[in-house]
């Protein structure tokens, strides 16, 4: 067995594979080297967000179906939103993907307060979208928008009651039935955000961890693969921003 | 009898279980609860699946008491209709999902490929922590008082109409998806990323092409069941009516969304079972699969074409008709690999060097008793023949041919298989192939006679039913208890063996592959040294060779 | 036959009827599903044959003592092949087979007669459309084509009669159709399949075929009160639709009389042909089904009309040929001030000056 042993031994060192000892701390023993580490790992979070995309997937279906079922109602309702947060938003959001983008460079390139800085940056941004959002479902509160627990539709069957609105889009009154509708954007509406907001606080933790991580240098080492990880998870919810921002507020904004 | 049989055992005056290996390496209830050796976290779940299975065994032996007699005089309505929810939830979702992936497939599939452990450890620890969790969440409601939708959840059913414990078996679910999701994405990272040099994907056992392919289904069919599940709970706990037609909603969407999974899962279920089976008939028969490029592709065919017919559990819901024609027509196709492998199956018999050892018995059980139920599923998937015999008995029959006959007979087969590499002791073979016979028998005699029920038109999930049904019932019942006594048998054997049976060596069964070629019970890092595959699968010229070049080396 | 004892067989068919492996065929479909069911056992007795032959077999004839050494083979593209086709080609003539079954079952004839079903928690309710009504139970004629419209109140149920090989799903919020022709006569089981609660098994009744001449008789004497129809009407004027349907000139919707089953273009652009569900879907979510040229204006009657109301209601509007009866209703009826220029009972004021386009 010890010819076959050696041949094994040989060959695999051949292949770039480093022996057991010889590895940096951070790889982990069931792994040959730190390229199948990081190639493994990787390869991991995008099947992860390949079940998120399934995951999401169920929602939107249900919003596709209903919309077409009840357009009106979901035409009317889609203009009680504020494009002006949502546009807002999406503009954190997409500044804070560029902002742990830079931090995903910094941690390759080694620049720790560089990495910090652009983590916190990061955290900043996503907590600004998630008080920009509770600004927004505090509006839908207070307009009585809030489906189960606090929800009418009175302003749908008379558009005038909300002036704001009213004044931007001249809605025409929704006839009873119709207005019942709304109901079903705005619940598709909150499990939509609710959802992707679910996955930002989700996010926002694990930032929290991360800056006090990248504070001790754990990942300006050579060693980033969970800041390259993270920015894929935290770039899929961005995407799927993307996505939820024209279907429930532009979609409708010239009918 | 040494020729009928091709198990190989050391001296068993000399021969001792290895001191060194993956359950002596660390001692204490610690060394187990934050383990990341996939081989402990397969014996932790081994552990957990068996107490939910004999917790739905025990409910199912609950309702056939009951379907005794046509009244409903053991339990009321309100009890049965718990009891067969339970029964299926906990069967499904706590038992048949995991079942061989996660136990089987965790122990043996880093070895198969050539690794050290699976490429995510924390994540495979984490996967049975979320099965645990959910499996207290079920106990739980049990307590609680349990939960009588059925396992469909239908709405508006369950969320207008109950008042049992559905949102926490809704969240019991929704936990134990995601342990499912785990196990199933840290097999295709390994699958992909953690072959040894020389592993190609032609040259994986099958068994590894077959969890391959359940892999795909779980991560990408649970989470829509996870979201599913979400939207039930909120109608529940909010109101919306986003399934109830009152306000607007649809309760042909929740079937839609729920089929959407459920039925990949019933092919996360059973193509596990059929790896198993692969490996166990190639070992029997001292033959590499027959046709294994058929038997690999038809793995991955039935994983993809399974997500297309999902609306064949609906064709009399009101779908319209030419939608129901192109789920029969679909259903018809994905009925066509199962057929392949199962001709592949036999087709390995020929020319080979056959013994029957338990595996092997249960091996052959599973060809007999899937091809039935596989054609049963024919009958259901022709929407003319669906009308008469949805969802009656033909179908409660149907499912258990080919979960129990199939998958639960193709999960001991695998047990009793890898159990001396597990343990690295064997069970003794007479009473567990006594253990084998009874089971095929007990299970004949309890779900045939569905059939034929469902046939006769009697409905499922009744808790009483009219007279002249009961003759069948009785045989059911009567088989039930036979059934019974055959899944008592391993656990008692099994567990005798840990401390009593033989010293099974590296490889009592001659298999080829490159778990048998290490000591039983491994090392917890699998191989001193990763392995360099130059072989075929199944080669057992190799095999033959390799053991040629031991004798001669020492 | 003739070489079989005429005792012994006489004792083999009174044990095969004693002991039924199949329901009773009462019906004109039954026959040619248990054919196309009996191919279906064929092939699966056929195919199991095949494998349990190929196992025990080759199990023999390769077992280790009389075959010691394996021959290794890789397989042969002509055996996958062969065993990919035929299963292939099989279940292609099944599913052929099955579906030209199913749409026969699901495509009532034209001159279907029509009985409506209503499943509730926990019981079935069977209204004819000259009045009579069933709970648990549904005589139907012998020979004739009877069309089921079915719907459910609560959840979904499932109007199973094994003995006429039909079965469909009554769902909330949509009618569902099925029909049958009854070939025998008799009383069969009629079964709820479709778990709906606690009371599922208890949801089961009789269906009684009977000839022609019985069933007339029959239906004369189980009727109590008025049509379908008849109530139909009095809903119709007791809801106040009368108040904008009828054929007055200044009407605010469209006239009612024979629009069912004629084509009707709606405000959206789209055309529809009026049939049970158009009806039904237009009283209870009347905004999405609006007649061209007329206001969205009606309001919805959902909640305040049960399944069997809204049955009624749509039986009658099936039946409306003449506008006579009802101009009649409105010289009689007053109407209370609150139905004037509004959209009625249900909504809030619509904006004034919402009139007819």
């Amino acid at each position: 067995m010890s010819e076959t042993a050696t041949t094994t031994h040989g060959a695999l060192a051949e292949a770039g594979v480093t022996h057991h000892g010889e590895h940096p701390s951070y790889q982990r023993h069931h792994f040959e080297s730190v390229g199948q580490q990081f190639d493994a790992t990787n390869f991991a979070m995008w099947l992860f967000l390949l079940t998120e995309v399934m995951f999401f997937g169920g929602l939107f279906t249900s919003y596709l179906i209903m919309r077409n079922w009840y357009y009106p109602a979901f035409v009317e309702g889609s203009h009680h939103l504020s494009i002006f947060w949502g546009t807002s938003n999406t503009a954190v959001l997409i500044t804070s993907s560029f902002t742990l983008a830079m931090g995903v460079w910094c941690a390759q390139t080694g620049r720790k307060s560089g990495l910090v800085l652009c983590l916190w940056l990061t955290f900043f941004l996503g907590m600004v979208f998630l008080c920009i959002k509770g600004i927004e479902w505090h509006a839908e509160w207070v307009d009585q928008h809030v489906p189960g627990l606090h929800f009418t539709d009175a302003d749908f069957i008379n558009p005038a009651l909300d002036p704001v609105t009213y004044n931007e889009y001249h809605d025409q009154p929704l006839s009873p039935d119709m207005a019942t509708k709304t109901e079903m954007y705005f619940f598709l509406y909150f499990a939509m955000t609710g959802m992707h907001a679910l996955h930002m606080v989700i996010g926002i933790a694990i930032l929290g961890f991360m800056i006090w991580r990248a504070k001790a240098g754990a990942y300006t080492t050579g060693h980033f693969t969970f800041v390259e990880n993270f920015g894929l998870y935290w770039h899929f919810v961005d995407i799927i921003w993307i996505f939820l921002y024209p279907l429930l507020y532009l979609i409708s904004r010239h009918q | 009898m040494s020729a009928a049989t091709i198990v190989s055992l050391p001296d068993q005056s000399t021969a001792r279980v290895p001191k060194m290996n993956f359950l002596t390496r660390e001692n204490g209830l610690l060394s187990w609860l934050l383990t990341g050796d996939h081989k402990r976290i397969a014996t932790l779940y081994l552990i957990s699946i068996t107490v939910f299975f004999f917790i739905g065994g025990a409910l199912a032996g609950l309702i056939r008491l009951e379907l005794l007699t046509p009244q409903s005089d053991l339990v009321a309505a309100d009890t049965y209709n718990k009891l067969f929810t339970m029964h299926g939830v906990i069967m499904v979702f706590l038992f048949l999902v995991p079942s061989v992936p996660a136990t089987i497939g965790n122990f043996v599939i880093p070895m198969m490929v050539g690794a050290k452990d699976l490429a995510l450890p924390k994540i495979n620890l984490l996967s049975w922590y979320l099965y645990v969790a959910a499996g207290i969440m079920m106990i739980y409601t049990m307590a609680a008082g349990g939960v009588d939708t059925g396992w469909t959840f239908t709405t508006p059913l369950s969320t207008h109409y109950v008042n049992t414990h559905v949102i926490t078996t809704g969240l019991c679910i929704f936990i134990a998806g995601f342990s499912s999701i785990f196990t199933g994405l840290n097999f295709i990272v390994t699958i992909h990323k953690m072959r040894c040099p020389g592993m190609t994907w032609f040259r994986l056992p099958l068994f590894v092409w077959s969890n391959y392919a359940a892999s795909i289904l779980m991560v990408l069919g649970t989470p829509v069941l996870a979201i599913t599940l979400v939207l039930i709970i909120l109608e529940r706990t909010v109101g919306i009516g986003v399934f109830d037609p009152a306000k607007g909603g649809d309760p042909l969407l929740f079937q839609h969304l729920f089929w959407f999974y459920s039925h990949p899962a019933v092919y996360i279920m059973i193509l596990p079972g059929m790896g198993v089976i692969s490996e166990v008939v190639s070992t029997f028969s001292r033959k590499r699969v027959f046709g294994y490029t058929a038997v690999a592709f038809s793995s991955v065919a039935i994983a993809v074409f399974g997500f297309f017919v999902w609306a064949h559990h609906m064709f009399i819901m009101g779908i319209s008709n030419y939608a129901a024609l192109v789920f029969s027509l679909l259903t018809m196709l994905v009925a066509v690999p199962s057929a392949i492998k199962i001709f592949n199956w036999a087709f390995t018999l020929y020319k080979g060097s056959i013994t029957f050892e338990t595996p092997m018995l249960y091996a052959f059980g599973f060809m007999g008793l899937f091809t039935i139920g596989g054609m049963t599923g024919v009958f259901l998937g022709a929407t003319g023949t669906d009308i008469h015999l949805t969802e009656t008995y033909f179908i409660v029959a149907h499912f258990h041919f080919v979960m129990v006959g199939g998958m639960l007979m193709a999960f001991l087969s695998g047990i009793h298989f890898w159990w001396p590499k597990w343990t690295g002791r064997m069970y003794p073979e007479k009473i567990s192939q006594l253990a084998a016979v009874v089971t095929f028998i007990g299970f004949n005699l309890t779900f045939f006679p569905q059939f034929i029920l469902g046939t006769l038109g009697m409905p499922r999930r009744y808790a009483s039913y009219p007279p002249e049904f009961q003759v069948l019932n009785v045989f059911s019942t009567a088989g039930a208890s036979v059934l019974g006594v055959g899944y008592l048998l391993p656990v008692l054997y099994l567990t005798w063996s840990l401390k009593y049976g033989a010293v099974a060596g590296n490889n009592p069964w001659q298999a080829t592959g490159l778990e048998w070629q290490v000591q039983s019970p491994p090392l917890t890092e699998n191989f001193p040294e990763i392995p360099i595959m130059d072989h075929e699968a199944y080669d057992y010229d190799w095999l033959e060779h390799h053991q040629q070049q031991e004798v001669a080396s020492v | 036959m003739n070489h079989i004892s005429p005792v012994l067989w006489q004792f083999l068919s009174k044990w095969l009827s004693n002991f039924p492996l199949f329901p009773p065929e009462a019906s004109k479909i039954a026959p040619q599903m248990d054919a196309l069911y009996f191919f279906m056992v064929l092939v699966s007795l056929v195919g199991l044959t095949i494998v349990i032959l190929l196992v025990v077999s080759f199990s023999m004839l390769y077992h280790k003592q009389r075959h010691p050494h394996a021959v290794q083979i890789e397989g042969s593209t002509l055996l996958e092949a062969t065993w990919t086709i035929i299963p292939l080609g099989l279940f292609l003539i099944m599913f052929v087979w099955g579906a030209l079954l199913y749409f026969r079952i699901y495509t009532p004839p034209a001159n279907a007669m029509n009985i409506y079903v209503v499943g509730k928690q926990w019981m079935w309710k069977a209204e004819h459309p000259g009045g009579q009504h069933e709970i648990d139970a549904l005589h139907v004629p012998m020979g004739r084509p009877v069309q089921l419209t079915l719907i459910s109140q609560d959840v979904f149920h499932s109007f199973s009669i094994p003995a006429f090989r039909v079965k469909r799903e009554a769902i909330p919020g949509r009618y569902t159709t099925v029909w049958f022709e009854a070939t025998k006569v008799g009383t069969y089981h009629l079964f709820c399949t479709q778990y709906c609660g606690t009371n599922h098994s208890q949801m089961i009744g009789d269906v009684v075929v009977m000839t022609p001449d019985d069933y007339k008789k029959w239906l004369a004497s189980s009727t109590s009160g008025d049509s379908l129809a008849q109530n139909g009407e009095r809903l119709f004027a007791s809801l106040s639709c009368n108040a904008c349907h009828n054929s007055g000139a200044d009407a605010r919707g469209p006239n009612l009389v024979g629009v069912y089953g004629s084509r009707l273009a709606l405000s959206n652009g789209q055309t529809v042909t009026v049939d049970d569900a158009y009806l039904r879907q237009s009283i209870l979510d009347p905004s999405q089904h609006v007649t061209q040229g007329y206001s969205p204006i009606m309001p919805t009657y959902q909640g305040q009309v049960s399944e069997e109301g809204v049955i009624a209601l749509v039986e009658y509007i099936k039946n409306l040929n003449s506008d006579y009866r009802l101009q009649q209703t409105l010289n009689t009826t007053s109407f209370p001030p609150s139905i004037e220029g509004k959209p009625g009972p249900a909504g809030n004021a619509a904006a004034p000056g919402e009139v007819k386009q």
